[in-house]
């Protein structure tokens, strides 16, 4: 075939531009029809590498397929699709083209067959995803997505510093599995972590989804962590540094969540804490727990996805984003309410739903590894998930008090796109094998045995009295939370201001001193040289003027005798 | 009477006391059917009697106290990142300050 060398992502590029130049109906064809020729495409490359380019020394792999790329692609296009269906009535058409570019460097990342192709989609992820943020159009939005700019053009050039090492080192720019074992390896590492929202810079996820729009964060929540998550099974399987790093991100994830006021930033962090179930599995490495980081990505991506529509619906029709502000919606928001709530039990993992028949593929493999510590702490974070976004999220925003609002339920669009999504995730729940016969390795898992869900059930229902129990403790506050991001927002304003007002005294210093040296040798000048323009009256300085001839000829025989003595000494 | 009428169904002191009677024997089947169904343990202990049940109700307890102990170190006020000035550097670069932070 001549396009080869296309990557379906350039199909959705081609929708981005389409979206800015044309309007009205045409326009919603673009957005409704884009994704699904992408996935057409997506489905259209083999296994393999498709076609090799010469650039420079290098050859270039423009498209490669395989299962495990093809499963992410599809995700991420029925992810454009939905997301196109929930906002195209209300996201302004630049942030929809935004959106679009942003799905189409991921989808480029899916099917990049070298290191370089992936570095390219992945900054035409970076530039896209800040504009999405800086959509949200408040002074909020436009500060986070200059600190999240940053942040990943920073993780950028680290990656950029590995990919160069690699190259250098060993002469390949396949993307091929390495460990982290020397310095380039570390870069990479890295350098997709930041984008993976791994500990200590994990804070940019919750700092800036929140700020966006209610449609941007739906597209936001999806497609950058989990990219990372794709190059992670690509490049680093069974990095045991892996498990440890996804295991801090799953609490992290909790505990910050269970701070939080703002509806959109529990939902954030607990994007952290879904990616590090992901990444434990990448970390375990084995076929098994790749199948479930594949799957659980898969899954993640349609409820994270149906939980910030919901909350998005809710913002949208009520302009508040606050738990305290919000409750007792479920009164005149059924529809909102239901998909919600049916997001939040797929994220907890509740039998029948989707998180539990792929979160516990990860769970499987860290059993079959006799991880006994992993294990326990995934059981315990699955009983945590539940707390903070299985209950929490749907309690304080449909349930708690009420809180005298009645808005209107989601229009048409918006409530269609939750519906599939919930349709999906229960779908998935009930039918795994769906999802299983499209997983890079072949599935010999059974999900539901009795004695499982019973276990299960016994986990999560506890969690649930927990949480009721514990409701006192939980009472939400008018606070944010301080987080690593302090050290960049707050603690590099001090340094700075500190540097600036020691550069500044010290200036001052210097300037004095300087006209204290001047001042000293104008004196010293004058004094031997005379004033510039100095009558015959005044003395001359000493320099200018008229010595007697013997007063030389005894300063020369000074010298004189000086040089012989020194020649001597 | 009257008065509970007016309320949504759903939020009835009434229907509440029902909720909780029937999650609490939701919760206690949950339970006691672990006497008929064998729950398949993978490292001996996580097959004890009601272990779920007690794991789960312990790991939350123990995560929603962490959290509110580290709420004391870490909560902060809403606005504490929207003004650049604190009471810590209350000195002349002030204006200088609050110029350049403008754009950030």
């Amino acid at each position: 075939m001549e396009f080869d060398i296309f990557s379906p992502a350039l199909i959705l590029l081609i929708a981005a531009v389409l979206i800015c130049l044309v309007k009205g109906h045409a326009r919603t064809a673009v957005i409704l029809v884009a994704p699904i020729i992408t996935l057409w495409a997506i489905w259209q490359i083999p296994d393999g590498v498709q076609s090799t380019v010469k650039f420079l020394s290098y050859n270039i792999e423009p498209v490669e397929g395989s299962p495990l790329r093809r499963l992410f692609a599809t995700i991420f296009a029925i992810m454009v699709f939905v997301g196109g269906l929930y906002s195209f009535r209300v996201a302004r058409w630049y942030e929809l083209a935004a959106a679009f570019a942003y799905a189409a460097g991921a989808i480029g990342v899916c099917f990049a067959g070298d290191l370089i192709t992936m570095f390219l989609y992945w900054e035409l992820m970076a530039i896209f995803s800040t504009i999405v943020v800086w959509c949200g159009g408040t002074p909020g939005a436009r500060a986070a997505g200059i600190r999240y700019a940053i942040m990943h053009l920073l993780g950028g050039v680290v990656l950029k510093v590995g990919i160069e090492g690699v190259v250098v080192g060993t002469g390949s720019i396949q993307i091929q599995p390495m460990l982290a074992t020397d310095f380039s390896t570390w870069m990479i590492l890295i350098g997709i972590l930041i984008n993976a929202a791994a500990p200590p810079v994990s804070a940019w996820l919750a700092d800036a989804y929140p700020e966006s729009t209610p449609t941007g964060s739906v597209f936001l929540s999806a497609f950058t962590t989990k990219t990372a998550v794709l190059a992670l099974i690509l490049l680093f399987p069974g990095e045991p540094v892996l498990i440890g790093i996804g295991l801090f991100m799953v609490m992290y994830g909790i505990i910050f969540a269970l701070l939080e006021n703002d509806v959109r930033r529990i939902l954030a962090y607990s994007v952290v804490n879904q990616v590090g179930f992901m990444v434990v599995a990448v970390g375990i490495g084995t076929e098994m727990a790749l199948n479930g980081a594949t799957a659980h990505a898969f899954a993640h991506i349609i409820y994270k996805a149906l939980l910030f529509m919901s909350a998005g619906v809710v913002i949208y029709r009520t302009g508040k984003n606050k738990c305290m502000e919000l409750g007792g919606l479920f009164r005149t928001m059924p529809l909102t309410c239901v998909c919600g709530v049916i997001g939040a039990l797929a994220i907890s993992s509740f039998p029948l739903t989707s998180g539990f028949t792929t979160k516990s593929m990860i769970s499987q493999a860290a059993v079959d590894g006799n991880l006994v510590w992993v294990y326990m702490a995934l059981t315990a974070a699955s009983a945590g998930v539940f707390l903070h976004a299985g209950i929490k999220f749907p309690w304080f925003v449909f349930f708690q008090k009420d809180s005298g609002l009645r808005p209107k339920d989601a229009p048409w669009n918006m409530g269609l796109a939750m519906v599939i999504f919930a349709s999906l995730c229960i779908l998935l729940g009930v039918f795994p094998e769906i999802l299983y016969a499209l997983l890079p390795y072949p599935v010999d898992y059974q999900p539901y045995s009795i004695g499982k869900v019973l276990f299960y059930l016994q986990l999560l229902l506890f969690s649930g009295l927990a949480f009721f129990v514990l409701l006192p403790l939980m009472k939400r506050t008018m606070t944010i939370s301080l987080d690593t991001d302090w050290f960049w927002r707050r603690a590099a304003v001090y340094v700075f201001r500190i540097v600036g007002r020691i550069l500044g005294s010290s200036g001052e210093v210097i300037s004095q001193q300087r006209t204290r040296l001047q001042s000293f040798l104008h004196l010293i000048a004058v004094r031997y040289l005379g004033q510039p323009h100095t009558s015959d009256r005044e003395e001359r300085g000493v320099f200018a003027r008229s010595w007697p001839v013997g007063t030389t000829a005894l300063w020369i025989a000074a010298l004189l005798s000086a040089y012989v003595l020194l020649y001597y000494l | 009477m009257n008065d509970e009428n007016k309320l949504h169904w759903l939020v009835r002191p009434s229907t509440i006391r029902k909720l909780w009677i029937g999650s609490s024997i939701v919760l206690a089947l949950t339970v006691l059917a672990q006497t008929v169904i064998y729950v398949k343990g993978y490292f001996g202990f996580d097959a004890w009697f009601g272990f779920g049940a007690v794991y789960g109700f312990v790991s939350c307890l123990v995560m929603v106290l962490v959290a509110k102990l580290l709420g004391l170190v870490l909560k902060r006020p809403q606005d504490y990142y929207d003004e650049p000035e604190s009471a810590q550097f209350p000195n002349s670069s002030h204006d200088k300050v609050k110029e350049s932070s403008n754009g950030v």
